[in-house]
């Protein structure tokens, strides 16, 4: 142990070494019974599953829209559905699947019960403020779907003014709820930067982070910077429909363009909240898939940092066509651009990881190859939208449907697909079937791709995004795309009952480390216990350093804090390393 | 770290390793929620700078219906619950439990003192047919986007002054908290953090006075 030694020297600390079991006695989840333990529980782990079960459940409502949409589109005009339902179904589909599933999925759900563990801590900075988020997520989500029963929204997901200034659907109660939304995405951001700041644990330092916490780190710094801005202009709309302030509606004097940039200057970034977390965790399933030391570990973590900082200076792409000057449009289009370049970075990064990797192709590693796929296709598309001549064609069609399905569902859904299946057995202690899971995801890669690459070639043909009515020789496309919706559905379907089973009683009981992993996740019990370990551990070697024993991932020194002093009685096995 | 929970300790929750690892992690949490509430009013401000720009005598016109004078003494209340917050810490610090509650209670004196000019200050208009919206009946300006202006007034100052009913809520909950005896020279986090929102909240308004009130 000649490098435990050195380190040892360096921070002045007695390290010992803690083997700790598979299984606790007691996990987090046993610790506290009950439902209003579960309800007012302030661990980080409980309060990302009950995130990951209303995230679940919102894309299940979300999922059904979308089925709705499609099966409508089966026929030109009216298959079921009148016109101004279709608008009402496909808005509500957006900003469910935008405001309650994409922009918390994986920060909310896998990063809440992860980030802190992968730091060493035992709880998020704010345990409190985090279940407050929660709370104020459940709020937003009672005030969205109580647009529904009032009549529904059918402005897009955009609220674009005037319309959505004068419309008499329920504006007003659904831009309520984003905004409350939009305070527990604040406050998620707040407790992981402070936790990423002054929670880590000794020698664990920056260049030691798993990069799932820098995309976590550069995600927060979006979401508070970003996420205000949309809660003022979303504030100031609710006004322009209340008291008629005037300030966005032409009728009063108010001018609409500055709407879109007020909304595009959240909104734009927020996509970029809605992708770098899915980047996060494909750095760590490539990673552990193909046991090699990440390639570009410093261009991985800054690319995400580089993202977030560009990403706030681009929104004007989203208004080539709306009347705004050409100079910012050239501007503007120039600089979406350079996004590509951080971007391009990670894919090579990974691709460079995998060479001459071993790798094993379990599900999580199918879920990032899909990842790679899908999102690549998404980035190009992406490219040549940001083209100002291509995108005056492009704009307001089904390739930009398409290319947005490609990034957020191709890239983050599947991101936390990937996630789901690569930390279910530390979450719940379980193994899922293998080959059911690389059957839904067949389906799912086959489905999607049926569903939207169609749509690329429908929107290069012309035919306009939110349209009810099509023009005869559209038709086909529109139902294989309809088609491939089932497809996906099918996939979902499996993934649901797979996972539902592995909890049953007879699941298959997963080991503390089943993929053999290194960084600090997967050295505590499966599942974790209360405060996610027993011990304080002191990291030695990077997260990726897969060359190295795990014995030497195991050291830390006895835990100090305040609460529980028994933690040292769960100890299996210490054995002492240079006192 | 000793085993005994000693009054100075017993405020670590159990997540923290110590005193000051919590300490920093709060002070660090309010500058971050700081920073969003900064961008919050950026929204507002932006909207004051675009149609500043596209309107200026605007701007000069409808800034005269505006009190200056309620506007400079709500400054002074302002800027001087600012020190007596400050100083409240400072008696905190000093374990000085009476102290801090006098100075405590002197800024939610000034807080109230602000509301009740503002609230002068709105019914004045009020009367006059100055409202924000569709409302606006005022014929005093001669623009055809007057009410603009005062839309974006209302907004700023209104936003403002829900932040100075929060503040009052804060620092009493404060004075209720130092009344039990709950803060000395080893814990004042609280009166740290309030502190800071209630600095944050002066300062927009050292923006806002001049950037409506002082432009004619």
């Amino acid at each position: 142990m000649s490098t435990s030694s050195g380190i040892n020297a360096d921070l002045g600390l007695k390290l010992k070494r803690f083997v700790t079991p598979d299984h606790p006695e007691v996990n987090y989840a046993q610790a506290e019974k009950g439902i209003k333990a579960w309800l007012t529980t302030v661990d980080h782990k409980k309060i990302g599953l009950m995130y990951l079960g209303a995230i679940a459940f919102f894309f299940f409502i979300g999922g059904l829209l979308a089925l709705l949409l499609r099966a409508e589109l089966w026929t030109p005009a009216k298959t079921f559905l009148d016109a101004d339902a279709y608008n009402q179904v496909f808005t509500l589909h957006g900003a469910i699947m935008i405001f309650l599933v994409l922009v918390p999925s994986v920060p909310a759900a896998l990063g809440n019960f992860f980030l802190p563990i992968m730091v060493g801590a035992k709880d998020v900075a704010f345990p409190r403020l985090n279940l407050l988020s929660f709370y104020i997520y459940l709020a937003g989500a009672t005030f969205s779907l109580y647009s529904i029963v009032t009549g529904a929204v059918d402005t897009g997901w955009t609220f674009y003014t005037p319309y959505s200034a004068t419309t008499g659907t329920s504006v007003v109660s659904m831009t309520l709820g984003v905004f409350i939304l939009g305070f527990s995405s604040i406050l998620t951001g707040l407790n992981f930067i402070v936790t990423l700041h002054k929670l880590r644990v000794p020698g664990l330092t920056w260049g030691k982070l798993p990069l799932f916490c820098w995309s976590l780190y550069a995600t927060s710094v979006i979401q508070i910077l970003a996420t205000p801005v949309l809660a003022i202009t979303l504030m100031l709309l609710v006004m322009e429909r209340t008291l008629k302030i005037g300030i966005f509606d032409p009728a009063l004097g108010g001018d609409p363009v500055l709407y879109q940039h007020f909304f595009w200057f959240y909104s734009h970034p927020a996509v970029y909240i809605m992708i770098l977390p899915g980047f996060g965790i494909i750095s760590e399933i490539i990673a552990i898939f193909s046991k090699r030391r990440i390639f570009g570990y410093w261009f991985i973590a800054l690319s995400s940092m580089a993202i977030a900082l560009i990403g706030f200076l681009v929104w004007g792409h989203h208004m080539f066509v709306s009347g705004q000057s050409t100079l910012s449009s050239i501007v503007f289009s120039l600089i979406t651009f350079f996004v590509g370049i951080p971007t391009g970075i990670k894919i090579f990064n990974w691709v460079a990881t995998m060479y001459k990797g071993s790798i094993s192709m379990r599900t999580p590693m199918w879920y990032a190859m899909i990842f790679l796929f899908l999102f690549t296709i998404g980035g190009f598309t992406g490219v040549t939208l940001g083209t100002l001549s291509v995108d005056v064609h492009l704009h307001d069609t089904y390739y930009v449907v398409a290319h947005f399905h490609y990034v957020m569902m191709g890239g983050m859904l599947i991101a936390f697909l990937g996630g789901l299946h690569l930390w279910w057995p530390k979450m719940t202690g379980r193994m899922y079937n293998e080959r059911w899971a690389n059957i839904a995801a067949f389906l799912i890669f086959t489905g999607f791709n049926m569903t939207f690459f169609t749509q690329f070639i429908l929107g290069a043909k012309g035919m306009p995004r939110r349209y009810y009515n099509y023009i005869d020789q559209f038709q086909s496309l529109h139902q294989f795309s309809t088609v491939g919706t089932w497809v996906l559905a099918l996939g979902f379907t499996i993934i649901l009952i797979y996972l539902l089973q592995s909890l049953g009683k007879k699941g298959v009981i997963a080991s503390k480390n089943p993929w053999n992993g290194r960084s600090l996740e997967w050295l505590t019990t499966t599942p974790p216990v209360l405060e996610n370990f027993t011990y304080t551990p002191v990291v030695i070697h990077g997260p990726y350093d897969f060359h190295k024993p795990i014995a030497e991932f195991e050291y830390g020194i006895e835990s100090h804090g305040h609460g529980h002093h028994d933690a040292s009685v769960h100890h299996s096995n210490e054995e002492s390393v240079n006192a | 770290m000793s085993h005994n929970s000693s009054a100075v300790q017993s405020h670590v929750a159990h997540h923290f390793v110590d005193s000051e690892q919590q300490f920093d992690a709060a002070k660090f949490g309010m500058w971050i929620f700081l920073v969003t509430e900064i961008l919050f009013f950026g929204g507002l401000f932006a909207a004051y700078i675009i149609y500043r720009a596209w309107y200026p005598d605007l701007y000069t016109m409808a800034s005269t219906q505006l009190d200056t004078t309620m506007g400079a003494i709500n400054t002074g209340v302002l800027i001087f619950s600012s020190l007596t917050m400050a100083l409240s810490i400072w008696a905190a610090q000093h374990n000085d439990k009476k102290k801090t509650g006098i100075f405590l209670l002197v800024t939610i004196a000034c807080a109230f003192a602000f509301m009740v000019i503002k609230y002068f200050e709105y019914t004045h208009k009020f009367h006059l047919g100055i409202f924000p919206g569709e409302a606006y009946t005022f014929t005093g300006i001669d623009h055809p986007k007057a009410h603009i202006f005062f839309s974006i007034y209302y907004m700023m100052t209104g936003l403002h002054g829900i932040h100075v009913i929060i503040g009052i809520g804060l620092i009493f909950w404060l004075w209720m908290k130092n009344n039990k005896g709950s803060f000395n020279s080893a814990y004042y986090t609280p009166i740290e953090i309030v502190g800071l929102y209630w600095h944050l909240v002066d300062i927009i308004w050292i923006f806002l006075f001049p950037l409506l009130y002082l432009i004619d």
